[in-house]
């Protein structure tokens, strides 16, 4: 039985002003997942080339998921966007050239050769990196809006996993916390149908995982993650509700995988069907037709920014192969950090 | 200087940083109406407010997890375990997220986890582990055992002032047994220094918590019997630990026992025996021997648990066979 709320589709640019967007911010929107997916196609090619050491995961169709929710958080809010998510890091600012160079294990990359691939984030954007054991980040999402309301500052955290990483315990608990204490932070669950290849049919009883939110006394809403303009309608309402002392929201964003798991998986066990039904729903395909159903954009334009996103990624691949590999003495550094590393603002 | 109890010298060190401190918190199961299992923040809660002691769901992965995130959000959190032995529930988050944090991308974790840990009160398998062995496997993490309550207060406040991620045990059957003198305002005791507990000249004990009075009871024993002269050194902190002052201590009596509560086989007396064997191996009159609690769960009965945990007799019989050697 299902309890969450659907959320319903936005429809028309009146929506859309509702929400805050002026026309650039539109734009950017696109701007943002052009060059996310951009930066995983590239990664393919990095890989192949076989200057990516390890694997090597994308988010495919999940664009306006991530680039939606980003958007709709402010500045001083934080994040810890997993492996789907890399809209998140173009949204806040990440330079794609240092998200090469961390696929790369080179010494520019976010994690400087210590971690690999999405295992990246910068704190001074206001983003936390992800581990392997989903969702780990959760309770560090709680406790960072735990902080918040301490301090009675007016942010909030910003915590996504998985539709698998939702039958492990830490999601539980994380969001058990949340509810107790009515914090302010915005659970998303990045329901890809696919963990790994495990379908969702095998990860949990529920209809929605939006419907655990009133198990924990908040408000669960299912989303089609594939519409970046609802995405980002129900995340901004969830940020802000929580911001003005609302509480959590469970923002279930459904969308397909539409690759592997990661570079090595074909995805063969997802039904061809499935994956044409959904190849339909692509959110850049949408979000562009979209636009130019609303005049936002024309051939020109669309061509222009087309232009740009490839000169900016082409430049950043450059410059990320022009970033040395770590010396090997830097193995031992960095275990233990030195007191004086605590007086930078984040830690005051 | 005051005379305190141990567990009157650890609640002054987190009354006093609280004090000091405003990002510093408290959360944990039963810490705030209640003061905690063992009262250690009695008061607390009328003192500092429900926002900074908090009592927390039975969660011990969101507690530790959420300390982290707070710490990286600029708080200084301290939480408590009710019981050492839950730590296994948050192992996942120290070792996973905690300890690997500042090494994989190089943002601090400051947080404190209060472990009151150790047996002799027949708690069982649940209630009486010492598990500082599965941590000090795990770089990233410090690990701090005080026996005195001079420590127990000056290695909490460093503890707190760490950037690290601290692991502070507590061990229970110190808490109201041991008295000492305790300095007071600012008092804080330096990680991997060991403290000379008693200097001696025939053989060494090297050890930490609890086992430093089960020594020191030992040692008089057989000096008072025959005149055998025992040296104690205090680890204090097995992460980091002082090696030198190990060495030194070999170097001074060339023989040694390791002596701990944690069970045998991989506990932190191996890695001690192994660097002696390595870096003093000259300096040996005997092989290194480790005294510990045997290989099994920590049994409930009293004779069984007795039987278990190291006592003043078996070091009294190891420093014999040592003597003998």
């Amino acid at each position: 039985m299902a309890v969450a709320r659907e959320a319903t589709p936005v429809e028309s640019a009146e929506d859309v002003r509702a929400a805050d967007l002026d026309r650039e911010d539109l734009l950017q929107i696109y701007r943002n997942m052009l060059i996310t997916r951009g930066i995983e196609e590239r990664g393919h090619i990095l890989y192949r080339q076989g200057k990516i050491p390890g694997s090597f995961y994308t988010g495919r169709g999940n664009e306006g998921a991530a680039v939606g929710v980003a958007t709709a958080m402010r500045p001083d809010d934080v994040g810890t966007p997993v492996q789907r998510d890399m809209g998140v890091h173009v949204t806040r600012g990440t330079p794609p050239w240092r998200i090469f160079a961390q696929y790369m294990g080179r010494a520019d990359g976010l994690a400087a050769g210590k971690d690999g691939n999405v295992h990246m984030a910068d704190i001074r954007l206001g983003l936390l990196a992800m581990v392997s054991h989903l969702p780990a980040m959760m309770p560090v999402a709680v406790g960072c809006a735990l902080s918040f309301q301490l301090r009675k500052q007016s942010r909030v955290a910003v915590a996504w996993s998985g539709d698998g990483a939702m039958a492990r315990g830490d999601a539980h608990e994380a969001m058990n916390l949340a509810g107790v204490r009515r914090l302010p932070v915005v659970f998303i669950v990045d329901n890809n149908q696919y963990a790994y290849s495990t379908p969702s049919t095998l990860e949990y009883g529920c209809e929605h995982l939006a419907d655990r939110a009133a198990g924990y006394g908040f408000d669960g809403v299912v989303v089609d993650g594939t519409d970046i303009l609802t995405v980002y309608r129900e995340a901004h309402a969830a940020i802000e509700k929580a911001r003005a002392g609302g509480g959590p929201t469970l923002l279930e964003l459904v969308t397909l995988r539409m690759e592997g798991h990661a570079v090595h998986d074909d995805a063969f066990y997802v039904p061809r069907e499935l994956m044409e039904t959904w190849a339909r729903k692509d959110p850049i395909e949408r979000y562009r037709r979209w636009l130019k159903e609303q005049a936002l954009l024309d051939e020109q334009q669309e061509d222009e920014i087309a232009v740009e996103v490839k000169k900016l990624l082409n430049e950043a691949m450059r410059k990320a192969e022009e970033s040395p590999l770590p010396e090997p003495g830097e193995l031992l550094e960095g275990v233990y950090a030195d007191p004086e590393e605590l007086d930078t603002p984040h830690h005051r | 200087m005051a005379v305190k109890t141990y567990l009157q010298a650890i609640s002054d060190g987190l009354r006093e940083e609280m004090r000091r401190d405003g990002r510093v918190f408290l959360i944990g199961e039963d810490i705030g109406v209640y003061g905690g299992a063992f009262k250690v923040t009695q008061g607390f809660q009328a003192e500092f407010g429900e926002d900074r002691v908090i009592d927390s769901p039975l969660s011990e992965t969101a507690i530790t997890g959420a300390c982290t995130g707070a710490a990286l959000m600029g708080m200084r959190p301290v939480c408590e375990m009710q019981f050492s032995d839950f730590v296994s529930c948050a192992f996942d988050h120290l070792v996973t997220v905690a300890a690997k944090q500042h090494y994989r991308v190089g943002t601090p974790v400051p947080i404190v986890v209060r472990l009151p840990s150790g047996g002799g009160f027949s708690g069982g398998p649940f209630h009486s582990q010492n598990p500082e062995g599965f941590f000090a496997h795990c770089p990233g993490l410090k690990i701090v055992c005080p026996a005195t309550p001079s420590d127990a207060k000056g290695l909490l406040i460093q503890a707190i002032r760490d950037p690290n991620p601290v692991l502070y045990f507590e061990h229970k059957h110190l808490y109201r047994r041991i008295k000492g003198e305790v300095p007071e305002g600012e008092h804080a005791v330096e990680f991997g220094k060991a403290r000379m507990h008693q200097e001696g000249t025939d053989l060494s004990i090297i050890t930490y918590g609890a086992m430093v009075y089960t020594a020191e009871e030992a040692a008089k024993a057989v000096s008072e019997r025959d005149g055998t002269s025992v040296e104690i050194v205090d680890l204090r902190t097995v992460t980091p630990w002082d090696k030198q002052a190990v060495l030194d201590s070999v170097a001074k009596t060339s023989k040694v026992i390791v002596l701990h509560e944690d069970t045998h086989t991989s506990g932190f007396g191996a890695e001690i025996a192994a660097t002696i064997a390595e870096e003093a191996f000259e300096s040996l009159d005997a092989p290194v021997t480790r005294l510990t609690a045997p290989d099994t769960p920590v049994p409930f009965s009293p004779p069984l648990e007795k039987a278990f945990l190291p006592q003043v007799d078996d070091v009294v019989a190891a420093i014999d066979k040592l003597s003998a050697y």
